[in-house]
């Protein structure tokens, strides 16, 4: 195909071409000056960080068109500092291109291979080294040194063991118990079923265990609950799950069965709840059932009904895990 | 001999005899690069994580890398009194009581994100002009792992501050570790000391980000640096440039004073973000915990690609003999990725197989002049495009007045149409542009001016390109698809027919292209 | 040099308009505030509920029924209360433009005396919800700023973004930015749940509470720039933008400068 003989002929390299500056001196000084200029104006932009750092208090607020309200003192600290190294840099290459010799260079490469005679010697070297320690004959030392080195970078890996503990069935519980009463997050109020119009949400938790005066965000990030509160025929759930709910209102895990975010878009319209994080949608008349987006899961329903004082409690922890999958999850 | 020359000449004499270093130092002085703009985005990425070790330094000062329980008191009234963990409270007090650590902060932020842009910048002018072939194989097979460690350095420093958007992120990282099937939910537990989010996360990732990874960024890199000043650099084609030399201007002093500015440069852009355009306003975010969220969660852009894949997955997720396995996690978040990576690392090594080219190349490709590379580039950059699209869905949502469900469904619709389409436009435009430099080498350039001829017909006046544009038009190689055979001499299917028979087909569509025109076409044209 | 300077321009202009593009973007706007409602005696509310019962047969009786029964495109008002007309009338929500998904704030068409009159006639229906005072209202006493934040976060950033942008929702519909927004309005959509957000219910979320996130919205809103444009306030992906865009945009302007021969 290809016809090397009759390709058109490499014109070799263009002649070398003179500057403005290497033929007028003028335009020499002048680009020196420039340059000079842009070092200056780099000395000035440190004077001015300066000044920022010291004296512009970090209180002052000043209006710059098409930015709005800007903090005086983080503003010009940053312009002092980025055009202190700007103009350096500005400067530098100015004076590259202008006035240091713009004559192109050819430098020629070599093959990295090694010559043939550097090969075979390197095979000579290599195979008595080799033979010297008797690494072929000796294959008993070659087979307990294997053992020994493998079994030595075992060890960093049993080192890592201990990063922290194994989950056991930890991730399958949560607080929830039976009679666990559902309270505000933040505020830790519990609820009535008639706080809750038509149309409400809330976000909730379960109600500190006594003696407990905290709870760690390994709690929240499974205890998490949303309530929402629908009109009872709106729910078109079979009669376990309706019994799940206590006169229209329904609870479920806030945390994503995909990934874990909180889920509490709650569109009070249509009814969905959606995840910002990765928007899977669940449909709430039908116990979160995914009608969108990757989680392959509904979010779990916690059982609710009323305490003898008239508050949400839970009826029974949550009946399966919370949160985003695992292996073991259904096992 | 002047004083100052003295000395210095006693300096050079003092170290020399200790370490010899004259002979290679005359012999580098004079190294010689080739100049091109697009030789400079491997510079900005270098420049940007010297950027990144200077202001991280200064961020340590005060970042307590701790999830310890503290009450705010600092000057940001609307998170006074608030609980949160000491890592967010010391990120406010470095924004906010250190004089400059917000500027700082800021410009170790804006210099992560231009960092990751220039790598993938610097691996695209790689991959699309050819630059990973023999003898460079090795430093694409890096680069391609500092880009990949880059995302994991980039993603533990977003997470560093525990904000509620660093929270969120850390989150769905722990949810893609417990999908892992089988070890999952134990290697969850190890990396989190327990339960998600507990209390040693932050910690551990600290020391990773500060220690473990910029120490090996920082071999990488050298290595990388070391394997381009030994090999050179390579070259664009163009008169005089060959194989066998490289064209540029010596290390001292044009080299020096480009490279050493450019570095001030790239810091003084970088500096100049920092103090015009807030990034990662964590005050606003307010504390992580698992219990809230905001609307558009977003990661930043170079993970984009990876969120808005886990976005646009379905929802398969079978129980295998009571064993879950979250396909809608791992095929997005592990799998295509790892496919891809994989691709890419060894991309120099299957273009080699189906070229069957083993010879060294220092001239660069014109992207054109490789059509079905070309393609495939732009191929997987439309489908990481549509990822990253995705992966900001709600953004683009609110502001063009679309919805999430649709840009979803474009999304995942497009991501397998589109790709190939795109492939087969860029291959048939590569062949387009390869057909106009031909006919410019053949017929000139067109020049505007019209001429009546004596029949009454007009004509455009085409004048002849240059010898320097026609040996650009034409120095490239073309060599034919490679010739396998099905069948030794006596007839006899070869074993492996399969393998080579796809060798085959590949190579033909690699070896794709237009004639190039020789002086023979040229002579025939001037008998017209 | 003239090719040079057209390839600088070419170069330049499309970061510098993206720039323009999201200063525009992160710069907050302000909306003319509307006075409130002063209280009327018990004949100045007969004379509004008349007032209203007229505008409402006019102007929203096609849509809700002759007597706010609701129809087949819009939904009962009876029991929705005034503060729920006052929030949709006065931010200019209802009457709809058209019939998209959602609708959405605009200049409103009734003037403050007519919102009253259409809120007195509708709260007349059926009790609900009734429009908040001026003293329930007082925020900067009763709120306070960090518990606001809290609740926020908890409550509302979800859908309305960390920093009360607004954001996406599904099928189209979208939480608008609370930016601007009166504080009476915020109190009342809290109440009321206008259209796709659910209601915070007083026990739930106290009327203190609901000061203290006003007060935090109002301080969000207030809030100086304090690292510079702010790009939105809407995360990473506006950052993306800008290092993309102006970033390396520059750095390869610059770059191009660099190798090129000097005249």
């Amino acid at each position: 195909m290809s016809k090397e003989i009759e390709a058109i002929q490499d014109p070799g390299l263009p002649a070398h071409k003179l500057r403005q500056t290497d033929i007028d001196p003028k335009a020499a000084d002048r680009a020196e000056r420039q340059v000079a200029i842009l070092f200056l104006l780099s000395a000035l932009s440190t004077v001015l960080f300066i000044f920022s750092y010291f004296f512009i208090s970090t209180e002052t607020f000043i209006f710059i068109p098409l930015m709005g309200e800007q903090n005086a003192h983080q503003l010009f600290l940053g312009l002092g500092l980025a055009f202190s190294l700007l103009f350096i840099g500005l400067g530098a290459v100015h004076w590259a291109k202008t006035l240091m010799p713009d004559h192109e260079v050819i430098a020629h490469r070599h093959e990295f291979r090694s010559p043939d005679s550097d090969r075979e010697d390197f095979i000579k070297v290599a195979k008595e080294g080799a033979a010297a320690a008797g690494l072929g004959r000796r294959s008993l030392i070659k087979r307990s040194m294997g053992l020994a080195l493998g079994l030595v970078g075992l060890s960093p890996i049993f080192l890592l063991r201990d990063l922290g503990p194994t989950p056991g069935d930890e991730l399958k519980k949560t607080s929830w118990k039976a009679g666990t009463r559902l309270v505000t997050d933040p505020g830790d109020r519990p609820i009535r079923p008639e706080d809750l119009e038509v149309g409400a949400v809330a976000q909730t938790l379960p109600e500190l265990a006594p003696g407990k005066d905290h709870r760690t965000l390994n709690d929240i990030g499974k205890d998490a609950v949303l309530l929402i509160r629908l009109r009872p025929e709106e729910f078109n759930l079979d009669a376990e799950r309706l019994s799940w709910t206590y006169q229209g209102i329904i609870a479920f895990s806030k945390i994503c069965s995909h990934m874990g975010c909180a889920v509490a878009l709650y569109e009070q319209q249509t009814k969905h709840l959606l995840c910002p994080c990765h928007q899977s949608t669940f449909d709430v008349t039908r116990a979160a059932k995914v009608i969108f987006g990757p989680a392959a899961r509904p979010l779990p329903q916690l059982a609710i009904t009323v305490d003898g004082e008239g508050y949400l409690v839970a009826q029974a922890p949550f009946n399966e895990p919370v949160g985003p999958s695992f292996w073991e999850r259904s096992a | 001999m002047s004083a100052r020359e003295r000395i210095a000449g006693n300096v050079a004499n003092y170290v020399d005899e200790r370490t010899g270093a004259a002979a290679w130092m005359k012999k580098n002085l004079q190294k010689v690069f080739p100049d091109h703009w697009s030789f400079m985005l491997g510079e900005i990425a270098l420049y940007s994580f010297i950027i990144l070790l200077l202001s991280g330094t200064f961020l340590t000062f005060w970042f307590d890398p701790s999830m310890r329980e503290v009450v705010y008191e600092g000057s940001y009234e609307p998170l006074n009194g608030l609980k949160m963990s000491a890592a967010y409270a010391s990120t406010l007090d470095i924004s906010f009581e250190v004089r400059g650590g917000l500027l700082m902060r800021q410009i170790h932020h804006w210099a992560a994100l231009i960092f990751m842009a220039a790598i993938v910048v610097h691996l695209l002018r790689v991959y699309f002009t050819g630059a990973f072939r023999k003898p460079r194989e090795f430093n694409w097979i890096i680069g391609i792992g500092l880009l990949t460690l880059g995302i994991v350095e980039g993603f533990l420093g977003y997470s560093l501050p525990d904000d509620l958007l660093s929270g969120t992120g850390i989150r769905i990282a722990e949810a893609i570790i417990q999908a892992i099937p089988v070890v999952g939910s134990y290697l969850a537990y190890f990396a989190f000391g327990g339960a998600f989010p507990g209390e040693v996360f932050i910690p551990r990732i600290y020391t990773v980000h500060i220690l473990l990874l910029p120490g090996i960024f920082l071999a990488l890199i050298t290595v990388h640096l070391m394997l381009v000043w030994y090999q050179k650099h390579t070259q664009y084609p163009g008169p005089g440039r060959t194989e066998k030399n490289v064209v540029g201007y010596p290390l001292l002093p044009i080299y020096m004073a480009k490279a050493g500015g450019f570095f001030f440069i790239v810091f003084g852009v970088t500096a100049l973000l920092g103090a015009v355009a807030s990034i990662n306003p964590i005050w606003l975010y307010g504390p992580y915990t698992p219990g809230q969220i905001s609307a558009g969660s977003q990661p930043d852009w170079y993970m984009g690609w990876l969120d808005g894949l886990v976005r646009m997955a379905p929802p398969i997720e079978p129980v295998i003999f009571g064993y879950t396995l979250s396909l809608n996690i791992l095929i997005p978040g592990l799998i295509i990725p790892g496919i891809l990576f994989t691709g890419m690392a060894l991309y120099p090594f299957i273009e080699q197989w189906i070229t069957g080219d083993k010879r060294e190349h220092h001239l660069l490709d014109r992207p054109r002049n490789v059509p079905n590379r070309t393609a495939l580039g732009v191929m997987s950059l439309t489908f990481m495009l549509i990822a990253l699209i995705n992966g900001g869905n709600d953004i683009i949502a609110t502001h063009f007045d679309l919805s999430i469900n649709q840009i979803m469904w474009f999304s995942r619709i497009g991501i397998i149409v589109l790709p190939p389409i795109a492939f087969i436009v860029t291959k048939r435009i590569c062949l387009s542009l390869q057909r106009a430099d031909r006919e410019l080498v053949l017929h000139g350039r067109e020049t505007g001016r019209l001429v009546m001829m004596p029949s009454g017909e007009f004509v455009e006046v085409h004048e002849p390109i240059s010898p320097e544009k026609a040996w650009l038009l034409t120095q490239h190689e073309q060599n034919a698809p490679l010739e396998l055979a099905d069948s030794d001499a006596r007839g006899v299917r070869r074993p492996g027919l399969l393998k080579s028979k796809l060798r085959k087909r590949l190579s033909v569509a690699h070896a794709e292209q237009v004639a190039k025109p020789t002086v023979a076409d040229l002579k025939e044209i001037e008998h017209h | 040099m003239k090719r040079l300077s057209r390839y600088r321009r070419h170069r330049a202009v499309a970061p510098l308009l993206l720039i323009f593009a999201l200063l525009g973007i992160g710069t907050t706007f302000q909306v003319a505030g509307a006075a409130t409602t002063a209280p009327m005696t018990a004949a100045e509310r007969t004379a509004a509920i008349e007032e209203g019962k007229e505008l409402f047969l006019k102007g929203c009786s096609s849509c809700h029924g002759l007597n706010a029964e609701g129809g087949a495109i819009a939904p009962s008002l009876i029991g929705v209360g005034a503060a729920s007309v006052d929030f949709q009338v006065a931010t200019g929500r209802m009457p709809m433009a058209d019939m998209s998904q959602q609708a959405m704030r605009k200049d409103p068409v009734y003037t403050d005396e007519q919102v009253a009159a259409l809120a007195a006639y509708v709260a007349s229906l059926a009790p609900g919800p009734e429009i908040p005072t001026e003293d329930m209202l007082n925020y900067e006493r009763d709120g306070e700023v960090a518990e606001g934040g809290e609740l926020f976060r908890t409550n509302c950033a979800m859908c309305h973004n960390f920093a009360g942008q607004g954001g996406a929702l599904t099928q189209g519909k979208y939480a608008p930015t609370l930016m601007g927004v009166e504080p009476r309005h915020i109190y009342e959509a809290m109440i009321t749940g206008p259209q796709s957000m659910p209601v915070f219910s007083d026990k739930t979320l106290t009327p203190k509470e609901k000061l203290s996130i006003i007060k935090w919205i109002k301080a969000a809103e207030k809030e100086p720039q304090l690292g510079g444009v702010a790009l939105g306030r809407v995360g990473p992906v506006t950052e993306g933008l800008l290092v993309w865009t102006l970033g390396l945009g520059l750095l390869i302007g610059i770059a191009v400068w660099l190798a090129t021969k000097a005249k």
